[in-house]
């Protein structure tokens, strides 16, 4: 209503005020505002002047009077015995609903105490016109009666509403009225108005108006009781943020009555409270127009087939889970819990596209096949020969995505490891991340279930730790399994050697260390250490943001996953220091000078860290297998099993077809498989003008097309390269 | 559908295997079970299909997409 009045759209804020309440001219002009005793803006140049708004919305509107829609007439007869506000409002409500309803009141006119109120208030004529609404509803009025306990109105109503205010007790009843039902002891009567409560004519028609929803339920014998939460006034758990808000001044009319003008600038005062904490701090909330309330209902509903929305499936899969929302919610609400529930949902039944997660599950897929999954004990010599034991004490977990990385770092991570505990075995494998965002609970327990079998062959060791995702899945889904951070081990048992600094530099918490303020400390203890100097980014630790990969959301929704990810380096123009692969790789992919805490701790020192590049889908493979194939020849000489045929097609990609395979999510592995099935069976197209070869292959759900050429050498030049999820022929 | 590329562009291509040059014809194709005849190159011989890269990232991505979010 305040918003209509701001711009000067007088008739649509009476039509927004006369929704919410029945007789808007008597209420406007005689409203006692219990309202502003919770106003915002008390301590901010004063309580907003809702009446007056109210009033003037009435005054200056040009609104045709409404037109009142009546349900079909139902049998059911109801009394209402006061004509003063409450009993109005219930008579005007029940009528409405269909109901034969009587109204007695004992003086000769209706309105009862309104008419208290001066000419200069309430015109009479207003309160006249008004009141007779109730005639137009088809309310039957009896005026000069007096219901006494002996009225045969009594008998023959089926229910009865006692707005008389205190003189109701010449009734035995009404002592004790109900009140959320306004039921009294007799189960047909119900009683409200001043009965209750001082007068105020607000909360007259508050009471008759949740009376008739009581006498309507009562009539319809359903419970008198259920849903009623939040009815009348309430205390509500809106937070609103009055941070930065500048103190105004109430505007006073100059003369009785405010002039447009005047009541425009007093609309304008009114903060429109709303919290919109989470909205704020997340590109995904803001990007799909609403706020979590909506969200919540509008996937229930779409979720229990009520509407289908077509933007929902894209709109569940595109939360990064990060949890930002659930910790500046001044509630507590986390939209990542639902959206989670939701997407295992869709996956039971069959409703999830196969698309959204389909690339970061064939690459946890990659992680747990033969290229990279091992689990081993500590190899036999080393520093630590004397001390092994059948079993070790440890294992090291650096996590898929590290380990396609920074197969390097990987490697002197484990290698510092057996220096300092000397049983450490060593496990590649993904966490299962991947599948838990995707609500895929059949591919997480198969990982889970091949996680166990190799843990418990190792002798159940303590896991250590690089990545925060992996650490946050085993902090959730393996309770009985003791983990530790890398970094908190570091910090106890590293060494510090003094790294050079040009600058402060801003640390980025990834995600899912949110609430791991141990972690947290251990990393920036380290930079210290080598004499980094650290700047905090405003959202950091338990508010830090989600660089766009987690929950997939990069995957999903590449438009708002680029907004989340550029709202971060936009942050500081510091260099970002983070201990998680992935969110220093899609800062790097951007442009963003960034580092891994690895790059100080093992890097070299001839080149420029904050500027190389992320390392591309298909190097991240190739790393994680070549990861294993080292490690297994250096530490426990033993070979990787045989490669399949197509992993003999030797490439060439120019920067440009690099580039573009990258962004369209096609690996190298994918076109060495189109390419090996053409050579292999002759199916391919060939261009006479560029002697190029086309070719396609379908190796699971996604078909590649591959244009390229044969070298002399045996190797193949790739063109283009592309992909559909479409099938061909039926 | 219809045709969403031009197949002026792709005169040049034969199929390898059978050697004759690639020709215009109806191919079905099909996404989480809804079918559509669409024209496009293949081989009159042993049916091998062009899928031009503007339809596969074009029409082809649009319609996935539709069908997923249906």
């Amino acid at each position: 209503m305040t918003l209509a009045i701001v711009a000067g759209d007088f008739s649509g804020a009476h039509k927004v005020f006369r929704k919410s309440v029945p007789f808007p001219e008597i209420i406007a002009r005689t409203c006692d505002q219990p309202c502003q005793a919770k106003c915002n803006r008390e301590t901010l140049g004063g309580v907003i002047r809702v009446a007056d708004l109210e009033r003037a919305s009435v005054e200056f509107s040009t609104e045709p009077p409404q037109k009142i829609t009546i349900l079909p007439k139902k049998k059911s007869r109801v009394a209402i015995i006061g004509g003063g506000l409450s009993g109005l409002t219930a008579a005007f409500d029940l009528a409405r609903k269909g109901y034969q309803v009587d109204l007695f009141e004992e003086q000769n006119q209706l309105g009862g105490r309104l008419w208290d109120f001066s000419e200069e208030q309430l015109p009479r004529e207003i309160l006249e016109r008004e009141t007779k609404l109730i005639a137009q509803v088809g309310v039957k009025i009896h005026l000069n009666e007096r219901v006494e306990p002996t009225h045969p109105i009594w008998d023959e109503a089926d229910a009865i509403y006692l707005g008389i205010g205190k003189s109701a007790s010449v009734y035995s009843f009404p002592q004790s009225v109900t009140p959320t039902t306004f039921q009294t002891s007799q189960p047909k009567v119900f009683a409200g108005g001043s009965l209750l409560h001082p007068y105020s004519s607000i909360l007259s028609v508050s009471d008759g108006c949740r009376a008739a929803i009581s006498i309507d339920r009562f009539l319809q014998k359903v419970s008198l009781t259920a849903s009623r939460i939040n009815e009348g006034a309430y205390e509500t758990r809106l937070y609103t943020n009055l941070a930065g808000l500048a103190s105004v001044e109430t505007i006073l009319p100059r003369q009785i009555r405010y002039t447009k003008e005047e009541v425009q600038a007093e609309a304008k005062r009114c903060i429109q409270c709303e919290c919109m904490e989470c909205v704020k701090s997340c590109e995904y909330l803001k990007h799909y127009g609403g706020y979590p309330k909506k969200y919540v209902r509008e996937i229930y509903n779409n979720m229990s087939m009520l509407v289908r929305a077509r933007t929902s499936n894209n709109f569940i899969n595109s939360c990064a889970l990060c949890g930002l929302c659930g910790e500046v919610c001044p509630t507590d609400l986390n939209m990542g819990q639902p959206i989670k529930e939701t997407r295992e949902k869709m996956v039971e039944t069959s409703r999830m596209p196969a698309s959204a997660h389909d690339f970061a599950l064939r690459d946890m897929a990659f992680s747990n096949g033969e290229k990279f999954a091992m689990a081993k004990n500590a190899p036999i010599g080393g520093r630590g020969e004397a001390m092994l034991r059948p079993y070790n004490e440890f294992v090291y977990f650096p996590g898929c995505q590290l380990s396609g990385s920074s197969p390097d770092y990987t490697e002197k991570a484990y290698s510092f490891l057996r220096d300092t505990f000397y049983d450490v075995g060593l496990m590649l494998r993904c966490c299962g991340a991947p599948a838990d965002w995707a609500g895929r609970k059949d591919l997480f327990a198969q990982s889970q279930a091949e996680f166990r079998a190799e843990h418990e062959k190792l002798g159940k060791p303590k896991v250590i730790l690089t990545c925060s995702s992996c650490y946050q899945v085993f902090q959730q889904y393996y309770p009985d399994v003791e983990i530790l951070s890398f970094w908190d081990v570091y910090d106890q048992h590293g060494q510090f050697p003094k790294r050079e600094f040009f600058a402060p530099v801003a640390i980025h918490d990834p995600c899912s260390t949110r609430y791991e303020s141990h972690i947290q400390d251990s990393v920036r203890s380290i930079l210290t250490r080598m004499g980094g100097e650290i700047q905090e980014l405003e959202l950091s630790r338990e508010k830090t943001e989600c660089c766009s990969f987690g929950g997939a959301m990069w995957l999903a929704n590449k438009p708002v996953a680029e907004k989340a990810v550029q709202r971060r380096i936009n942050e500081s123009p510091l260099d970002y220091v983070t201990y998680c692969a992935m969110c220093r790789n899609f800062f790097a992919k951007r442009g963003k000078r960034a580092t891994h805490i690895f790059d100080y701790i093992f890097g070299g020192t001839e080149a420029d860290l904050a500027l190389v590049p992320a390392v591309g889908f298909s190097q991240n493979h190739e790393n994680r297998a070549r990861l294993k194939e080292k490690l297994l020849r250096e530490l426990w000489s033993e070979t990787m099993p045989e490669q399949a045929a197509f992993e003999s097609i030797r490439l060439t990609l120019p920067d440009d077809v690099q580039k573009q395979v990258e962004d369209r999510l096609i690996l190298v592995e994918d076109m060495q498989k189109v390419i090996e099935h053409a050579e292999r069976t002759g199916k391919r197209m060939f261009n006479k003008s560029t002697q190029h070869y086309l070719a396609y292959f379908k190796p699971a759900s996604v078909t590649y097309w591959v244009e390229y050429t044969s070298q002399a050498d045996g190797s193949f030049l790739v063109h283009k390269a592309y992909s559909h999820r479409m099938e061909i022929g039926k | 559908m219809t045709q969403y590329f031009d197949p002026t562009k792709y005169e040049g291509w034969v199929c390898a295997d059978c050697n004759v040059p690639m020709q215009l014809g109806k191919v079905d194709i099909s996404y989480l079970g809804n079918s559509f005849p669409v024209d496009l190159l293949k081989c009159p011989n042993c049916g091998l299909v062009l899928i031009p890269e503007e339809m596969a990232l074009g029409k082809m991505a649009e319609v996935e997409k539709a069908l997923e979010d249906k």
